[in-house]
C-alpha cells in the first residue's frame, strides 16, 4: 500500500531524514515511534505529500508521489485521512462543517446524505448531539475526537494519527487508542500512528518501527520490540535519560 | 556588507516569483471555476460592508481639507470657482483610489495575513490539504475576487463622498458660489478621470489581496511569525500600492486622454 524508499529530507543544512526505507501493507496497523524533533511528523507528512522529500522516494498504491504537483496530489490523498497533533479543526466553522468539509468539494451528495454521515461519523468516535458547537467550545479530547471524526467521514482507505495522544490525560488516551482501535477494525483501513506513547503503540499497532538519527533503527511486532534488548531501543522503550543530556 | 545586501536581494526575488507563481495559480483557479461561492460571498460581505467606515470618513475628510487647501491658494488668483474642480479631478484620479486602498490594506491586508498566517501555524492549512482542497482554491480566490469586486465600489464612495464633502466646506464654510463651483467641477472632472480611479482601485485589490495572502500563508513559525507576517502584509501593500500608483499614471493618463 505504501512503499518508502531512500527517504531523505534536510531543513536547511540539518538532515532529518538520511534514508528512510519501509513499506506497510493494505490492512496493517504501523506505529512509528522515536524521539521528540527525531523527525517522525517529518516522515508522516511525506506519506500525505504534505512535504516535498529531498531524495527518495514514497510509493502509494505503486505511485510514486514524491514528484506531483499539489493538484495532482489531491487525488492521492482522497485516499487519506489524517489526524493532526492539535486536531487542527477549522475554527471559524462549527463541528458539523468541520467533519462535513470532504463533502464540500464533493458532487453528488445531497445535504441531508452529508448530515446522516456527519452524524455517523461523529457516532462512531462517540461524540453525540455537539454539531453546532464551535471547536472552541470543546475539550483537548474532544477536539481530537472531532478530528478524528473528520479524517474518516468519506471512508478512506489509509488514515495517519500524528501524536494522537499527546497533551491528553491517560484516561482520554485510552479512550482514543480504543477509537483507533475501532476504526481499523470497523472500517478495514490502513493506520500509520506516529507516537512517543509507549503503552499507545503497544496497543495500536501490529508493527512498530523505531526512527532514530533520519533512519528506521528497528522494526518487529510490539512484543519483540518491547524485549528487545538493543541499548538504544531499550532506552527508548523505558524511558531512561542519558545523564549527560540533562547536565548532571 | 555585500554578502548581506546578496542574501537580501536573493531572498526578495524569490518571494517575488513565489508571489508570481502564486498569482497565476489564483487566475488558473478563477478560470477553471473553482470558486467557492459561499466564501466569496462573505469574503465581499467583510471588505465591503465592514470597511464602509474607514473609507467614508477617509473619502469624507480628504475631499474637505484638499478643498480648504485648494481655496486658501486659488483665492490668491481670483480663482475661487475652481476649487471643486481641483477636488474632483484629484479625488477620482489619486486620491480616492490611493488612499481607499492604502486604508483597506491596513485594516484588510493585515486581517488576512492575519487569518491565514494563524490557520498555517495551527496545522488548518495542511488540515484543507489533507482533505482534498487546495488552499488556492479555497483561501485565496474568494479573498482576490472580493477585494478586486469591493476596492472599485469602495473607492468610488471615497470619491462621492470626498467631492460631497469638498463641496459642503465651499459652500457653507468658504462662501464660493455653488453654481460656478459645480459647474466647473463636471467641466473638468469626466469619465476619464474615473475610469483611471476604478482601473487603479481594481489592481490596489489584487495587489492587498495576494500580499496579505502570500504572507498569512508563507509566515514563520508561532506568535512571532504571524505578528511579522501581519506587518509585512500592511508595509509591502502600501509600498507597491504607492509606485504602482505612479506607474499606473504615466501609463493610463496618455491612453485615457
Amino acid at each position: 500500500m505504501i512503499e518508502v524508499s531512500k527517504l531523505r529530507k534536510l531543513f536547511g543544512t540539518q538532515t532529518v531524514l538520511d534514508g528512510v526505507d519501509f513499506s506497510i501493507e493494505k490492512g496493517e496497523s504501523v506505529v512509528i515511534i522515536g524521539r521528540s524533533g527525531g523527525g517522525k511528523s517529518v516522515l508522516l507528512k511525506h506519506l500525505i505529500g504534505l512535504l516535498t522529500p529531498d531524495g527518495g522516494e514514497v510509493r502509494v498504491a505503486g505511485q510514486n508521489i514524491a514528484n506531483l504537483t499539489e493538484r495532482q496530489l489531491l487525488k492521492v490523498r482522497a485516499k487519506f485521512g489524517m489526524l493532526f497533533q492539535g486536531a487542527a479543526l477549522f475554527d471559524s466553522m462549527s463541528v458539523a462543517e468541520n467533519v462535513g468539509f470532504a463533502f464540500r468539494n464533493r458532487a453528488g451528495l445531497a445535504p441531508e446524505e452529508i448530515n446522516r454521515r456527519v452524524t455517523e461519523a461523529l457516532a462512531m468516535v462517540d461524540l453525540r448531539g455537539i454539531e453546532n458547537k464551535s471547536p472552541s467550545e470543546l475539550s483537548g479530547g474532544m477536539k481530537k475526537r472531532v478530528g478524528l471524526a473528520r479524517a474518516i467521514v468519506y471512508q478512506p482507505e489509509i488514515v495517519l494519527y500524528d501524536e494522537p495522544t499527546t497533551g491528553l490525560d491517560p484516561i482520554v488516551a485510552d479512550s482514543i487508542d480504543r477509537l483507533i482501535m475501532r476504526v481499523r477494525d470497523r472500517l478495514e483501513v490502513t493506520s500509520v500512528v506516529v507516537t512517543h506513547d509507549m503503552r499507545s503503540a503497544r496497543r495500536v499497532g501490529n508493527r512498530i518501527l523505531m526512527l532514530h538519527q533520519g533512519r528506521i533503527y528497528a522494526s518487529g511486532s510490539p512484543e519483540e520490540i518491547f524485549a528487545s534488548q538493543d541499548p538504544v531501543v531499550r532506552q527508548f522503550v523505558d524511558g531512561v535519560a542519558d545523564p549527560q543530556e540533562i547536565g548532571f | 556588507m555585500q554578502r548581506t545586501l546578496t542574501s537580501w536581494f536573493s531572498g526578495w526575488l524569490q518571494g517575488l516569483g513565489a508571489l508570481a507563481l502564486l498569482a497565476r495559480d489564483a487566475f488558473v483557479a478563477v478560470l477553471r471555476s473553482r470558486t467557492p461561492w459561499r466564501e466569496l460571498i462573505y469574503q465581499v460581505y467583510f471588505v465591503g460592508v465592514k470597511s464602509q467606515s474607514v473609507v467614508l470618513i477617509t473619502g469624507a475628510f480628504t475631499g474637505m481639507v484638499l478643498s480648504a487647501q485648494t481655496y486658501f491658494q486659488f483665492h490668491k488668483v481670483k480663482m475661487d470657482t475652481a476649487t471643486l474642480a481641483v477636488t474632483g479631478v484629484s479625488m477620482c484620479s489619486e486620491l480616492g483610489p490611493v488612499l481607499a486602498a492604502l486604508m483597506v490594506a491596513g485594516r484588510v491586508g493585515a486581517a488576512i495575513a492575519a487569518e491565514l498566517g494563524s490557520m498555517r501555524v495551527t496545522e488548518q492549512v495542511d488540515a484543507l490539504r489533507t482533505l482534498a482542497m487546495h488552499p488556492v482554491d479555497y483561501l485565496v480566490v474568494p479573498r482576490l475576487l472580493a477585494l478586486h469586486i469591493a476596492m472599485p465600489l469602495l473607492t468610488l464612495e471615497a470619491i462621492a463622498v470626498g467631492i460631497g464633502a469638498g463641496y459642503m466646506v465651499c459652500v457653507y464654510l468658504l462662501g464660493i458660489d455653488s453654481t460656478y463651483l459645480w459647474s466647473n467641477m463636471l467641466r473638468y472632472t469626466d469619465i476619464p478621470e474615473l475610469m483611471t480611479g476604478l482601473l487603479k482601485s481594481f489592481v490596489f485589490g489584487g495587489v492587498i489581496a495576494l500580499i496579505g495572502c502570500y504572507k498569512g500563508l508563507c509566515c514563520g513559525e508561532g506568535a512571532e511569525g504571524v505578528g511579522r507576517a501581519t506587518t509585512e502584509a500592511v508595509v509591502y501593500a502600501s509600498i507597491t500600492i504607492l509606485i504602482s500608483n505612479f506607474f499606473m499614471t504615466m501609463v493610463l493618463a496618455p491612453l485615457l486622454g
